[in-house]
This record gives structure tokens, C-alpha cells and sequence, in this order.
């Protein structure tokens, strides 16, 4: 895998997204529940302008001393015992975990959940080197077993329903019992548990590492990182290289953030911070740590207008917020970087050409940008890759190019304007049922498989705002 | 300077990100700015030690964990409550000086024939690890307890497995009033003056906020994933 998913065409993807309506339904209370649990936090905070304000000054310094940063975090890992590798590209990564897997012989691997791996493939390189892998993050074993990506950076499997996930613990692991939650988790458990035993390394991602002491720190709450690096002999980080702080105090500012952000918790069950290899007489923990900092692209955003997304801390705030995301889900994206965040960073570390459409698939309200806990101005990216794309790209929608030039003639004739716009209820009369229009034809046909459109009243906007304001007056109710 | 054999590719890859950003390279020299604003050091600023049990308390509800509260003479009967609320049989706990001053020790010697009770021993090497699998209940002392997040920090070392609070299905943490602080921030100013002050931070340091859970299926709250299923705080005045 990369950070693209699949083959589909974003228009065919969308239809998929919107069709599911189990997806979405559970999209859309799980955007509820997680953003109200950010904004209660928020609330509970009362100054969450200034925690925003903190966490962004701390990433645009960190962001802004890279090098510094990085260098001194590899000095503190060979410090404590550790090794240092850096990656420029996808394949130096996966090459080099793949020659220890291979020097260690290593039959099982366990993975805590990482979207770094996932973007970069390691899977696959681990199972070529003769490894079998288990991802241990309940959402992401689901997953596994059922070769589905992940369509939410945060709870990965929310596409699937119970007796999905029932039906796939039958078929992959012998499961018999029902599809209450419980039972289904504490199966998963009881099955995991042989493999966080079993595993000769473990793998993990990194959500903050500390450049002052070489720590990393795993934000989870089923606590299957923490088996990830308790029990294996040896265990290998992989980092995204923006994924960076300078000392245990920022680090602490940024962890509230995404609990906060994330799941509106204050702190998740566990927030573990390994540094280096075990020391001397200790039982638990690795004999043997390798930490792999991965550019893969992040340094095409380095040092442009768009370095701001590289302060990005994954916690899907902005995909909880965002109305597009509500529709269409997570996989419509083609990205394993969904939502907002997703359409900003995917063509960065991508290029244009299979992500083209992402930029369009917002509404540029900016709930993303006023969601966004380090204050990355989402919606100005997303307005700036559009400029890009029909500028420098030439690669602007059909639809919209041709919607683009209509409406700069139309709209600068008032008389074909009017026209138009009293012509449309007629012309519009065969998709209409009970005044609203159900099957749009041409450019509304995306609009109305979402959502109906209402008629046009026989009258244009300018008409009805006349009659509007001509109605208030003799009514002495401006308001109305 | 560490050994460069540890480090491969630094270099050219930290060389190509100076120029990016359009500089020579930062090796020494960087500073952290004075943040404009400091919002963490706001938060439960004046309360006092009473206080910030009390908000401990109140969280434990939040984050399923059962809150106790008791005095050095009462902790060994509220343990052996709370043992017997877990149907525990077997215990495996720290190599910690602090069980002989709370009477922990005493008290499960006098209860050797009814629990099975293992204390951590680096010299058993992974044995160590197969008998937190299989125990009842993992008993830990907090060295940090954070009232905001209700949760108990611990510095883990040879003595101390990370384990013990980890493998066993129920977790028990016995919290001394005085390692009360307000938030995260106090724990990570204590670990950072450490690291200033030349002192090795420790190879394991787990921020532990009650049982494992997941919302992973359809976005149930799951309470017990892969930790433990329950937890218990014991707050000793």
C-alpha cells in the first residue's frame, strides 16, 4: 500500500461512500460524538484559544529547527543504546527493517497501529522477508483480517458493522460467538494476546518523539502499544519525520491537544514513553531498538506555503468536522490521509495527477481550520491547491471549467441571467417530485445524490429577495 | 559524540532539509522561543493537596476506575477488599521499598496461604513475564499521580516491570497523597529537569489513565481491550 488506496475513480468512489448507508450513518454519529467531546474538553478548558495558540507556535518552531531537532534526537537514541536510520524514501525504509527482520529471522512481528507503515507499505516488505505480520489496534486487526483500508485515522474499521466484524472473526479465526461488542473484543484479546507473547520484534509508530532525552511516545488506549514494546526482544519505531518535539514539556502541551482533539479525552488510557533499548537487568522491553525517521516526501513541504501541514498531529478533528467527510466517508478519498487533512497533504506528498479532485472535495466552510487544534489554516490550502491545480496544473475539473466559463458569460449578461434563471423551473420540471428535484441531471446530478435541491419558485434570487424585502416591509418584520 | 555506527544516512538527509528551509544546517544553538501564551500552568493552579484529590476522585468515575480512599493503618484491609472485589488469587507487584513501609509486605505474608504472591525479580529474567500473564491482580505504587486525567505515572525500571501493570487482568495502584499534581504538566517538568540535569530519563515511563478500553466497533466503548479489564486507585493520606 501507499498513501493512494486503490484503482476506483474518484467519482465511482464517491458513489460507493454514499450508497453505504450503514457507513454513514455511523460516520455521522461518530463526527457527532467525537466532536462533541472535543468541545466539551474545550469548554472544561475555558481558554482552548490559548492551548491552540501554544500548540502552534510549538510546532512552527519545531517545524522551523528540523534539523536541530532530529539531530539531537538521534544523539539521545544512540545514547541509550538505540539505532538511528534515515529513510528518504518509502523503499530505504522498508529495505532496511526488512534486513533486520531477515537477520533476526523473525517468524512474528506485531504492529501497533501506525499510519506512517501503512503509507509507506511495510506490510508487505515485513511478509516478503518471510515474516507474518498482526497489527494489534483491535480497528486495525479487523481490518487486517478482512484486506479493507482504513477509511478514519482514528477508529480505522468504522465502516464495519458488528456482524460484519462477527462474520469475519468466523471466517479468518474460527470465532462462534455473538456479535456483542464484549464478547467480540475479548476474543480479539484472548487471540492477540498468543501473538504480543510469540512476536520476535515489534513495530510501532511514533506520535511524539522528544528530541531532549530520545523518547517516543505512543498515545493509546487498548494498550497494545505498550505490548508492542514490553515483550518482544526487539522493536523497531517508525516516524514520520515532522512527528518531532523538543522536550518532555512540549511534549505533554501537545499530547493534551490530541486527546482533547482527538477523542475528547483528557488523557487516553495509555501515553507510554520508551527511550533506547532496555537497560542493564531489566526484563521488560527491547534488548535491541531501531528508530526509522521517514522523509518520503515530507521535505517537498518543508520551506514552501503548505509547510504548515507538516504540524498536522493526527488527530482527526478536522475529518470529525468536516460536512464533505460526513457523505462521503473515509475510502472516497483514496488516500489513507482521508478528510481535509487528507486532501491537503495527499497531493503534497503525492503530486497532482491521481489526487486532483481532493482539493474539491470541501465545501470551504472552514469547520476544518476552526477544529484544528494547532491551527493549520486547512481551508486556505485547500483553496491554494485549487489555484495551483487550474493555474499551473491545467487540470481543473471538467465540470467546473465548463461551469467556470458559463457562468462568467452568463452572470455578466444580466438579460440572459434573468432568462436563465426563469427558465430553469420549467426546464427543470422533469427530475422535479414534490417541489424539491430529486435526480439533478449534468453538474446538480452530484449535489442531488446527496441532498434534494429545492425548486426554484418561478421566480430568480434577485425576484424573490425583492419580494422577500417588499413582503417584510408591509409586514413591519424585517427579521422574518 | 555516541558511536556513528548507530546513526546511518543522518547527514545528507538533515543536510537536504537545512537547504529546504533555506539555511546551513542547525547543529547547536537552538533555543525554545518564550511562548506567548502558557495555558497549562493555569489549570488547578491553587488548589490544594485535599483538592486535588477530590478532583481525582470525581474523574474516576469518567474513566471507569474504582476510587478508594484510607490512611496507612486503614490500606491493608481496603486491599484486601479490593483483592477479593477482583476474586484475585494471585498478585504480582514491584521490588519496592515502599511495601515494607506501608505494611504491604506484612500483610501478605499473613495472608501466604490464601494468596499467591510474586514479587518482580530481574534475576527470573522473562519468568517474570509468564507469571504477570497469568496473575490476578498487578499492584503498583504511583510516583506521579495527575488529578486532572486521573492518572498514575510510573517510572519503570528493573525493579519495576512494565508488565505488572500490563499483563494481569485487574490493576490495582496505591497512590500516596503527596504524588498529587495537577496535571501532565508537572510530570513532564519533573522528567524534563531530570534529562537538564545530566540524570537518565527512565527507559519506560507509563502515563496510565484506568482500564485498557476501545471504541473500535461501531463506536461502543469496549472497557478492557488489551491491559487490564478493571482498575482500582487507592488514594493513602
Amino acid at each position: 500500500m501507499s498513501v493512494k488506496i486503490g484503482e476506483i475513480p474518484y467519482k465511482e468512489r464517491i458513489q460507493n461512500g454514499i450508497k453505504d448507508d450503514f457507513m454513514r450513518q455511523a460516520v455521522s454519529s461518530a463526527q457527532g460524538r467525537f466532536r462533541n467531546g472535543r468541545l466539551t474538553q474545550a469548554e472544561a478548558l475555558g481558554n482552548w484559544e490559548d492551548w491552540r495558540q501554544l500548540g502552534s507556535e510549538i510546532r512552527a518552531h519545531t517545524m522551523e529547527n528540523l534539523d536541530f531537532y532530529l539531530h539531537q534526537l538521534s544523539e539521545q537514541v544512540a545514547r541509550r543504546g538505540g539505532n538511528v536510520f534515515f529513510a528518504q524514501t518509502a523503499e530505504e525504509a522498508n529495505e532496511y527493517v526488512k534486513n533486520i527482520i531477515k537477520n533476526k529471522e523473525a517468524k512474528k512481528v506485531v504492529k501497533a497501529k501506525s499510519m506512517v507503515t501503512e503509507e509507506i507499505g511495510l506490510n508487505n516488505a515485513l511478509e516478503e522477508a518471510g515474516a507474518e505480520v498482526v497489527e494489534s489496534d483491535l480497528g486495525e486487526w479487523i481490518l487486517q483480517l478482512d484486506e479493507d483500508p482504513p477509511s478514519h485515522i482514528v477508529t480505522p474499521a468504522l465502516h464495519k458493522n458488528k456482524q460484519q466484524i462477527r462474520e469475519t472473526f468466523s471466517k479468518k479465526k474460527g470465532y462462534q460467538g455473538s456479535d456483542t461488542p464484549e464478547e467480540l473484543a475479548a476474543f480479539a484479546r484472548e487471540q492477540l494476546r498468543q501473538d504480543f507473547l510469540a512476536a520476535d520484534v515489534g513495530i510501532t509508530g511514533c506520535n511524539f518523539a522528544i528530541a531532549e532525552s530520545g523518547s517516543i511516545t505512543l498515545v493509546t488506549n487498548e494498550g497494545n502499544a505498550e505490548m508492542v514494546t514490553s515483550l518482544p526482544d526487539t522493536v523497531i519505531t517508525v516516524m514520520g519525520m515532522e512527528r518531532i518535539v523538543p522536550t518532555w514539556e512540549e511534549m505533554e502541551v501537545l499530547v493534551s491537544l490530541l486527546t482533547r482533539a482527538a477523542v475528547g479525552q483528557k488523557l487516553t488510557s495509555y501515553i507510554t514513553a520508551i527511550t533506547g533499548a532496555k537497560g542493564p537487568e531489566e526484563v521488560d522491553g527491547p534488548e535491541e531498538f531501531h528508530l526509522v525517521v521517514v522523509d518520503n516526501g515530507r521535505s517537498k513541504i518543508l520551506g514552501t506555503e503548505f509547510q504548515s501541514a507538516l504540524h498536522c498531529i493526527r488527530c482527526a478533528a478536522c475529518i470529525n468536522a468536516c460536512p464533505v467527510y460526513r457523505h462521503i466517508g473515509g475510502h472516497a478519498y483514496n488516500s489513507i490521509y482521508p478528510g481535509p487533512i487528507g486532501a491537503v497533504i495527499t497531493p503534497l506528498l503525492e503530486g497532482y495527477d491521481d489526487h486532483k479532485e481532493l482539493p474539491y472535495a470541501s465545501t470551504l466552510c472552514a469547520a476544518c481550520t476552526e477544529a484544528c487544534p494547532v491551527k493549520i489554516p486547512l481551508h486556505e490550502h485547500l483553496v491554494r491547491h485549487r489555484q495551483i491545480i487550474v493555474e499551473r496544473e491545467k487540470k481543473a475539473p471538467m465540470a467546473e471549467k465548463l461551469m467556470m466559463k458559463g457562468f462568467e458569460q452568463w452572470s455578466s449578461h444580466p438579460s440572459l441571467y434573468n432568462l436563465s434563471a426563469k427558465l430553469a423551473k420549467p426546464a427543470l420540471g422533469p427530475w422535479v417530485k414534490d417541489e424539491e428535484i430529486e435526480n439533478g441531471p449534468g453538474p446538480l446530478k452530484e449535489w442531488t445524490d446527496v441532498r434534494n435541491f429545492s425548486v426554484p419558485q418561478g421566480q430568480s434570487f434577485r425576484d424573490w429577495f425583492k419580494q422577500r424585502q417588499k413582503d417584510g416591509e408591509s409586514n413591519g418584520n424585517k427579521e422574518s | 559524540m555516541v558511536s556513528q555506527m548507530a546513526i546511518k544516512n543522518r547527514e545528507a538527509f538533515l543536510d537536504k532539509l537545512a537547504a529546504t528551509l533555506g539555511r546551513e544546517r542547525r547543529i547547536e544553538g537552538v533555543e525554545r522561543p518564550e511562548w506567548s501564551v502558557t495555558p497549562q500552568y493555569e489549570v488547578f493552579k491553587d488548589k490544594t493537596q485535599d483538592q486535588l484529590v477530590e478532583i481525582l476522585a470525581e474523574h474516576c468515575r469518567v474513566i471507569h476506575t474504582d476510587f478508594k480512599r484510607t490512611d496507612r493503618k486503614g490500606l491493608v484491609s481496603v486491599l484486601q477488599e479490593t483483592i477479593d472485589e477482583f476474586a484475585g488469587k494471585s498478585i504480582i507487584m514491584s521490588n519496592d521499598t515502599r511495601h515494607e513501609e506501608y505494611g504491604i509486605n506484612e500483610f501478605f505474608k499473613a495472608a501466604e496461604d490464601r494468596l499467591d504472591v510474586h514479587v518482580w525479580n530481574p534475576a527470573l529474567g522473562k519468568k517474570n513475564q509468564e507469571i504477570a500473564e497469568s496473575a490476578d491482580v498487578g499492584l503498583v505504587f504511583s510516583d506521579v499521580t495527575l488529578a486532572e486525567s486521573g492518572t498514575v505515572t510510573l517510572f519503570n525500571h528493573k525493579d519495576n516491570g512494565r508488565s505488572i501493570s500490563l499483563l494481569p487482568k485487574t490493576f490495582i495502584a496505591i497512590i500516596p497523597k503527596s504524588t498529587l499534581v495537577a496535571r501532565m504538566t508537572q510530570a513532564a517538568a519533573h522528567i524534563h529537569n531530570m534529562q537538564e540535569q545530566g540524570e537518565d530519563v527512565p527507559s519506560y515511563v507509563s502515563f496510565i489513565t484506568g482500564p485498557s478500553n476501545s471504541a473500535d466497533i461501531e463506536m461502543n466503548l469496549i472497557v478492557g481491550v488489551h491491559g487490564p479489564v478493571k482498575a482500582t486507585y487507592i488514594v493513602v493520606d
